[in-house]
């Protein structure tokens, strides 16, 4: 991925995952402030699907996002904003029937999210 | 103490940046033929180090910055849904099945063993 294109590109790239992972990580941090665990884990997480499902299958269908975009929004801002350890440490100090549903809950509206994102897409890359 | 969100958010662009780094990795030395090896590698180092973080009591500024910061952004949720379904879709739904499976496993697992390392060290 870093190949080829120079020390110039390379920084370039660096900064736009930073700047994204750095939101994404403050705003899965406010969320956490205002729904209690393992509730704003689980928040950040289904938008965060939702979001890079869509962004995901318009990319395959239409393609009209630059990589730069890419880079910002789904490898920087969603992919911080979004958790696997937290909702696992979560899901391992919750009571064994709350820990099971947070699974569950996790697991389950994650999936949906992303079908979801993905029928935006193809209704906005249909037209 | 630096203001929480700064700290969370300085992590996290660190480890957005180290997740990057690890998957292209991965990516050069397994590639994604069979499982995309790359997010579940994250997830599960990650899960360790949180609990390394979490299990020893580490100062509140060390859990913002490392813990929830670096730990939460390196590890991703979004990626590996999306990831799960397009096996689905592909059709190999027993190994969307073991993907999602595999990463609640040797994540939970990832927690107890740094909770086993705490209590020797």
């Amino acid at each position: 991925m870093f190949a080829g294109n120079g020390w110039g590109r390379t920084m370039e790239v660096a900064l736009l995952i930073a700047i994204g992972g750095f939101v994404g990580g403050t705003l899965r941090h406010a969320i956490a402030g205002v729904v209690a665990a393992p509730g704003g884990t689980l928040v950040a997480n289904v938008l965060g699907c939702l979001a890079l499902g869509f962004l995901t299958y318009e990319a395959e269908l239409a393609g009209t996002l630059s990589e730069e975009t890419g880079y910002v929004l789904s490898t920087g801002f969603l992919s911080s904003f979004t958790t696997y350890s937290t909702f696992a440490l979560e899901t391992m100090q919750s009571a064994p029937l709350l820990g099971a549903g947070n699974v569950v809950a996790n697991y389950g509206l994650g999936a949906i999210a992303v079908l979801l994102g993905r029928s935006a897409a193809m209704t906005v890359t249909e037209g | 103490m630096v203001d929480p969100s700064l700290l969370v958010g300085l992590g996290a662009a660190v480890g957005a940046l180290l997740r990057h780094g690890t998957g292209s990795v991965v990516a050069a030395r397994l590639g994604d033929r069979d499982l995309p090896y790359g997010t579940f590698t994250v997830n599960v180092v990650g899960s360790f180090v949180l609990g390394l973080v979490a299990f020893a009591g580490a100062s509140t500024s060390v859990q913002f910055l490392v813990g929830t910061g670096a730990c939460g952004a390196y590890t991703t949720f979004s990626s590996f849904s999306v990831e799960t379904v397009r096996l689905w879709e592909a059709g190999r739904r027993l190994r969307a099945g073991w993907y999602a499976a595999v990463n609640l496993v040797g994540a939970l697992a990832a927690l107890g063993l740094a909770r086993i390392v705490v209590g020797v060290v």
